[in-house]
This record gives structure tokens, sequence and C-alpha cells, in this order.
């Protein structure tokens, strides 16, 4: 039973894909190792895990050194000319999915990167073709991922945790690091060719020509998206024209909601909300705490409506909402949700209230719906600028309107 | 990219048609399909559909090519307003921008 039961065991070498993994964690993090028993010292009796003398030390213990620790997706280690390169899992474990929906929310994001350097998915030789990307994890995490089943090297640069399009546009995914990297690494002595494949939306900070003068590496430009990978190795690194060019369907669009609003509701906000509050017990009888609260309340109120009239409800409708200008897209959405207010509280209001309401509403949406087209894979800087220009001092101008039509609504009540 | 198009007449993608060698780079990294190379030249398609991310300026072997590039974020932009300093991108990571 010891000898057969491959649980526990060693992955044999020449195994890209382990059987380990399905039955016990690899012990390497001890947090992952208490939250799966299998394989954990106290349940060395477990018939599952073979011998106790298996079960006592993480798999790598012999490549462990004190102060570091073995990522979970480490599978195994490859031999090379520059020394021991770690073979990557081409499967998203527990751990790997909920840290991506950890960044969805924007928890953790400033500190969710890998080391850079060279790892290995499947059984890379020197022919193998060489993978550039980001350190940030969830981008690694998509790359290994979408290369399962082909054998490649990933030359993962230092891009401070950063994905590959925003680093290239700041320069850190770029020619110096490219071409420092590969040095670094000896990426000339673990490959007998002399080609890179970088994502196309790492083009804007990489100069292939550069790179290729300073390294001596060519650079292939590979497709938009990672899933797009293996088909690109697989046709002789051509990418078909679908795979050269940007999509921006609804979920690649909703998936930036919630950082989007977490961006919004930061400080400046959060005082807004405050100063809204107090200002709501003014009234025709002086101060009053009830007027703060039913008031103030509804004003905050409404302007979470817009913020997310503006936030999510217009990155969501995108395509299908009149005019080019996000501003304006935020516009029907803000009406939209102003509308939806007004059926339910306008019998509370009267005309100042009601104006209040739509103009507030509709500010805050076509603001936020704005700030948006810094999320989009298709808004040109210069764009954005003649927009924000044409529509801040309207977004304004309404949102001066509302909050004069509010006050004066607590006297004509 | 159907159902998505930004303002016309504001990209400031040029190229100058002389110094092109015709090498295809600029259509390769275009995001967008705004370059198409033809008869050993390349030629700008459609401008308009330009977000200015760069990436074929910086690949163009002979500088053919310029465009302004940077970042559309509209704090951004505001923040660049107020300080007079070019526009960066506060993203963290992850995500769009």
């Amino acid at each position: 039973m010891t000898e057969t039961n491959p649980c526990c065991a060693p992955a044999p070498p020449g195994n890209p894909l382990p059987m380990a993994e399905t039955c016990c964690p690899p012990p390497s993090s001890t947090a992952l190792a208490m939250a799966e028993p299998c394989c954990g010292p106290d349940r060395a009796a477990e018939p599952c895990c073979g011998s106790a003398s298996e079960a006592v030390g993480p798999r790598w213990a012999d490549r462990e050194r004190p102060g570091y620790r073995i990522w979970p997706f480490v599978e195994d280690w490859i031999e090379t000319p520059v020394g021991d390169v770690p073979v990557v899992s081409p499967r998203l474990g527990r751990a790997d999915v909920l840290g991506r929906w950890a960044m969805r929310w924007g928890i953790g994001r400033d500190r969710y990167r890998i080391a850079p350097g060279l790892y290995a998915v499947g059984r890379p030789t020197a022919d193998s073709p060489v993978v550039v990307t980001a350190n940030y994890k969830m981008t690694f995490d998509l790359v290994r991922k979408d290369l399962g089943g082909v054998d490649a090297w990933i030359l993962v640069l230092e891009t401070l945790g950063i994905n590959v399009w925003c680093a290239a546009g700041k320069g850190t995914f770029g020619t110096d690091e490219l071409a420092a990297r590969v040095q670094k690494v000896g990426l000339d002595r673990v490959v007998s060719h002399r080609t890179l494949v970088v994502p196309q939306l790492g083009a804007t900070g990489v100069a292939a020509h550069e790179v290729r003068r300073r390294c001596g590496f060519r650079v292939v430009y590979g497709p938009v998206r990672s899933r797009d990978l293996a088909a690109f190795l697989g046709a002789g690194m051509k990418a078909s024209p679908n795979m050269r060019r940007v999509t921006f369907s609804l979920w690649e669009r909703l998936v930036l909601t919630p950082v989007e609003l977490r961006v919004i509701l930061m400080r400046p906000s959060l005082v807004l909300a405050a100063v809204l509050l107090m200002l709501g017990g003014i009234g025709p009888g002086g101060y009053s705490l009830a007027g703060a609260l039913v008031r103030g309340g509804a004003a905050v109120g409404a302007l979470a409506a817009g913020v997310l009239a503006g936030a999510v409800a217009a990155p969501a409708l995108l395509p299908w909402l009149p005019g080019r200008m996000f501003a304006v897209k935020g516009l029907w959405t803000g009406l939209g949700a102003a509308i939806v207010l007004g059926a339910r509280f306008g019998a509370r209001l009267d005309g100042w209230g009601l104006m209040a309401l739509v103009l507030a509403v509709t500010a805050a949406s076509s603001y936020c719906a704005m700030n948006f087209t810094g999320s989009t894979p298709f808004t040109s800087p210069s764009g954005v600028e003649r927009e924000m220009r044409r529509a801040l001092p309207w977004q304004i101008g309404a949102a001066g309107l509302a909050l004069v039509a509010w006050m004066v609504s607590a006297w004509s009540l | 990219m159907e159902g998505f198009r930004y303002l016309d007449g504001v990209a400031t993608l040029e190229l100058d048609a002389d110094r092109c060698v015709g090498c295809g780079l600029c259509e390769t990294v275009c995001p967008h399909g705004v370059l198409a190379v033809s008869e050993g030249k390349a030629r700008i398609t459609d401008r308009d559909a330009c977000m200015e991310c760069g990436a074929c300026a910086r690949n163009c072997p002979v500088e053919a090519l310029s465009v302004s590039a940077g970042v559309g974020c509209a704090g951004a932009i505001i923040k660049s307003w107020i300080t007079g300093a070019p526009p960066t991108c506060g993203c963290e990571g992850g995500g769009g921008c």
C-alpha cells in the first residue's frame, strides 16, 4: 500500500500533472496544509497518505529555506543550466480563485505579486517557447492556466504587481525591464532559440527592435488574451485577426465595476455624505436632528443611487446607451434611476425636492460614468480630456442647482 | 469592438509616410486595427478608432509614427489640471486602466 498509493508520493519526474494535488495539497504552505487535513502530520494514519515517514514534512522540504515560502502552485522543479526552475501547475487552486475575487473587489491589490524570473509549465526543453508576462499574480495565474498542455517557459517581469497593459502604459512592463530580465535569468543558456512571445498589449511599453539590439532576442507579439496563447503557439506563432483585437464584453465590463465603486467611495465621497447629513438639519425651525436624518439621509441615498447608475448600470449598458460621451451615457442611466426614485418617493416631495432629486442623481451618474473611461480599452486620453472640458461644467452646475433646490425645499414643505 | 466608438476627430495619431519602411509592426500591435500596410507602406485606415495607447509609435523602428499617448482616467486628468503635471493613472494593478 505504501508503495502503490500515489496520493502523497513525490511527483514522478516527467509527469507534468502529478496526481498528488487531487487528493493532497502540496503541503508547502502551512495554512493550506491545515485547511485540508488529509496529509497533515496528525492524520498520518489515514490510508490516503501512505506511510508516516512520507507524510511528515513538506513535499519540497529539501528546497525550503528559512524565511521563504514555496507557492502552492509550484508542482515540481526542472533542471536547467541556470539552476532549477519551478514548474507551475496549469490548474488554479481554491486560493487562486479566492485571490482573484479579492482582487476584483480591490482587496489587497497592491501586494498580489509573485517573484519575477523564470518559470516553467509542462516539461519545456531548450526549444520550447518563452512567454513573457507581468508579475501581477492574477495575470500569471491566467497565463499558466491558459498554457495548460503546452510545454513552455514563462518569463515573469517585475511590474510591481500590476497587469501587463497598465504596467506597459507606465513603462514598467517595458524594454528596459525585459532586456534586463532576459540577461539576469540567463535565458540564452536555457533556450537554444532567440524568440520571446510578448503579449500584444505589452507593446505600449516594449520596443521590439530595441529589445533585440540590447539582448539579442527577437520579440514576437502574441495574442491580446492569454486564452488564445495555446492556439497562437500551435499555429506557429501566427495570430488570427480576432486574437489581435481587444474586446469589451458585458462580463469584461462588469468585473471592473466593484473596483470602480471602491474608487468612487473613497474619502471625498464620505466627506460629502457627512456634509449632506449635517446640512439636512437646516430648516425653517432652525436646526433639527430629525431633519438631518430624514433629509440628509434622503440626499445621501439619492447620491448613492446616482453612483450605482453611473458606475455599474452605465458600464453594463455601455454599447446600448445613446451618445459617444460617457457623461451622456451616464445621463441616461441617471435619469432612469431618478424616475424610479421619483415614482417611489415623489409623493413626499414638492417641486423643489423633485428637481433636486433629478439633478443630483443625474449629475452623480454622469460624473461616475465619465470616470469609467479610464477602465475601457477604447477611449483615447485626448477624447477623455475633450469630454471632461465639455461635461464637467454641466455636472457641476447641475449639482449646484440640486443643492440649492434641496435647501429651498426644506422651507416649502 | 463594434458598438464601441469614442469621440471622433480627437486622436493625435500621425504617420509620416515618407519615413515608413513598411515593416508592418504597427499593424500587428494596434489593438483596434487602426493601421494597415499595403504596397510597402502603412496607412491610417481608421484614426477615430485610435485610443492613443502608443504601441505603434513605440515599435516603429524609423519613428514614422507619432501619438500623444497617455492615460485616459478622468481622475488623473483632473489631477493634472490642478498640478500641471502630466496625468498618471492611479490604478494599483488589476482591471482596466
